[in-house]
């Protein structure tokens, strides 16, 4: 369809949809107060989890654990989407740079894509759905069977011993699995620059290194790199926390286990979404 | 045992504690006398878990009074409550043990919590709790792998670990065959007898309360409708409290 032939009130209609999809979305979730009331209690667990950093020394078995089971565990994941992210990147963008004829361009515009945005982007969303989602029904059925009363009753810590280690444990494993998400990205960019687009290996990962390597005028590292790589912890943080505020809440049985469950990945989505625009715009302004 | 000995381990006054329009408790008085084992008997959903979670702290009284070692519950601060809390233990109706944490594990958790001990000297402590219990060979295994009745003596251990003064039971009996119930109830009365614990014990199985109990009361709509020592209680001549107990017409057995 020509946009000239849609009607002038198009951008109107567009906005009413919204704002009801909104509305309807914040009229599900018993009102704003709750939905305040949630972020509230979210903030006041990541505070507690601040003020408990120094429990990590004795908590760095459970740390180990963590970060085992949720780097491992989600490498093969992680690297599967990577490629394809870099390959669907490179097609999309080689399409219209060549058009221009300026297909050489494409390791940059990759590597920069990949580096600030595709790679946090995409490991933070798969380690909600897998990581996040496995924490929220451990947490959560130890809340419906009683587990966390009894941790309460014996006057144990429960967020020291819980909460602490999952919330630096993907603080930790975010920001790495990004790493390797961006770097396999690269090459699935390349796979596509040189089979479908014919750009040289050589070529396409010079100009994409090269361009990654632009320092940033704070801090002596790579800045696209950089930016992502905070991204990636903030969005690490932000997953865990939820994940386990939500699973702490679970009430009712396995219904409420999996209730919590697909509620922790549902505000861990939104969150890495809606957070990503907010840091981009700090990082890149 | 704090200040003398006569004074009450557990004191509830007029505990009145209502969710919305349901009355749970309407008035329940009870006292609990050191090193005694009282029971509480009453159907499901009086409000027997919610009486034991207000002498825990778990929930806050609407109105009346919790007064555990002597000191108004409700009132304490933070850090009193924990205190007072390590001087109860508390056997959940479902065991409640850590399901990642293997039984040595779950019973070495409140003592490495705390700090105060040794690793060999929790090793002991957790040997010791096993064999108090009659759990040996399972100490490696995890909680989903071993059967209900080893996990409820487990659960005792875990609250007998810290060495408490007061053990509170929530149906000890739920969920296990009446011969793994026998073998519980006579592992309650053991460690009643043998450590000196006061013990609070709410379940709805007479066969329980009979075996383990010195006093019993049973609660009815949030109240206490009769006190009596265990023998006297199963004489019933209380209407209500012959009903629970399926007594027809004919006199007690
Ligand atoms: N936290 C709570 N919120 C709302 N209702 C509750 C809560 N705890 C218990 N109840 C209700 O109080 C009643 C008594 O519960 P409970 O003490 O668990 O019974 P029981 O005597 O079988 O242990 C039940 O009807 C239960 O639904
Ligand atoms: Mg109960």
């Amino acid at each position: 369809m020509n946009p000239d032939s849609l009607p002038s009130w198009w951008p109107l209609l567009l906005t009413v949809l919204f704002a009801a999809a909104l509305s309807h979305a914040i009229w599900n979730s018993n009102g704003p107060r709750a939905l305040l009331e949630e972020a509230g209690a979210r903030l006041v667990l990541l505070a507690a989890v601040f003020a408990r950093l120094h429990h990590l020394p004795k908590r760095r078995g459970w740390l180990l654990i963590q970060v085992r089971s949720a780097a491992i565990g989600n490498l093969h994941v992680i690297s599967l989407v990577g490629v394809f992210i870099g390959m669907i990147f490179a097609l999309q963008a080689g399409i219209e740079l060549a058009r221009f004829g300026q297909q050489d361009q494409i390791g940059p515009l990759v590597a920069a894509g990949i580096a600030r945005e595709m790679g946090p982007f995409i490991t933070a969303l798969v380690l909600a759905s897998t990581y996040g989602s496995a924490m929220a029904a451990e947490m959560g059925t130890m809340a419906v069977s009683d587990e966390l009363t009894a941790l309460e009753v014996m006057s144990i810590d429960r967020i020291s011993l819980l909460v602490l280690p999952r919330v630096v444990a993907l603080a930790i494993v975010c920001p790495a699995m990004t790493v390797i998400s961006d770097m396999v990205g690269i090459i699935g960019g390349g796979f596509v620059a040189s089979a479908q687009l014919g750009v040289g290996w050589d070529l396409y990962l010079d100009s994409a290194f090269t361009s990654l390597s632009g320092l940033g005028q704070t801090i002596p590292i790579p800045k696209d790199v950089f930016g992502g790589l905070f991204k990636s912890f903030c969005f690490g943080i932000a997953v865990a926390l939820i994940s386990c505020a939500s699973g702490i809440s679970a009430r009712g049985g396995a219904l409420g286990v999996g209730r919590a469950t697909s509620r922790a990945v549902r505000d861990a989505t939104i969150t890495i979404i809606v957070a990503n625009y907010f840091l981009t715009w700090m990082i890149y302004r | 045992m704090s200040g003398d000995g006569s004074a009450p381990v557990v004191r509830i006054k007029d505990l009145h504690k209502s969710f919305g329009d349901l009355h749970v408790l309407t008035g329940l008085n009870l006292e609990v006398r050191p090193g005694e084992c009282l029971g509480i008997m009453g159907g499901s959903g009086t409000g027997k878990s919610v009486a034991l979670r207000h002498v825990i702290g778990l929930m806050e009284p609407d109105s009346g009074t919790v007064e555990v070692f002597g000191k108004e519950v409700a009132a304490l601060s933070t850090k009193e409550l924990r205190a007072l809390r390590r001087r109860v233990g508390y056997v959940f109706q479902e065991g409640a043990l850590v399901g990642w944490l293997t039984v040595e594990d779950n019973l070495a958790l409140p003592l490495r919590e705390r700090g105060k001990l040794s690793e060999p000297e929790i090793q002991e402590r957790v040997a010791e709790a096993l064999e108090t219990v009659h759990v040996t060979g399972a100490g490696k295994n995890f909680p989903a792998e071993i059967s209900g009745g080893m996990k409820k003596r487990v659960s005792i251990a875990r609250a007998l670990i810290t060495r408490p003064e007061l053990v509170l039971y929530d149906e000890p009996n739920a969920g296990l065959d009446p011969e793994i119930s026998r073998s519980i109830n006579a592992l309650m009365r053991e460690v009643s007898d043998k450590l000196g614990v006061t013990s609070l014990v709410v379940e709805h199985r007479i066969e329980c309360l009979q075996r383990v109990a010195d006093r019993v009361l049973f609660v009815h709509e949030g109240k206490v409708l009769v006190d009596e020592p265990t023998e006297a209680f199963f004489q019933p001549s209380h209407p209500r409290l012959r009903a629970f107990l399926g007594y027809q017409q004919e006199p007690a057995r």
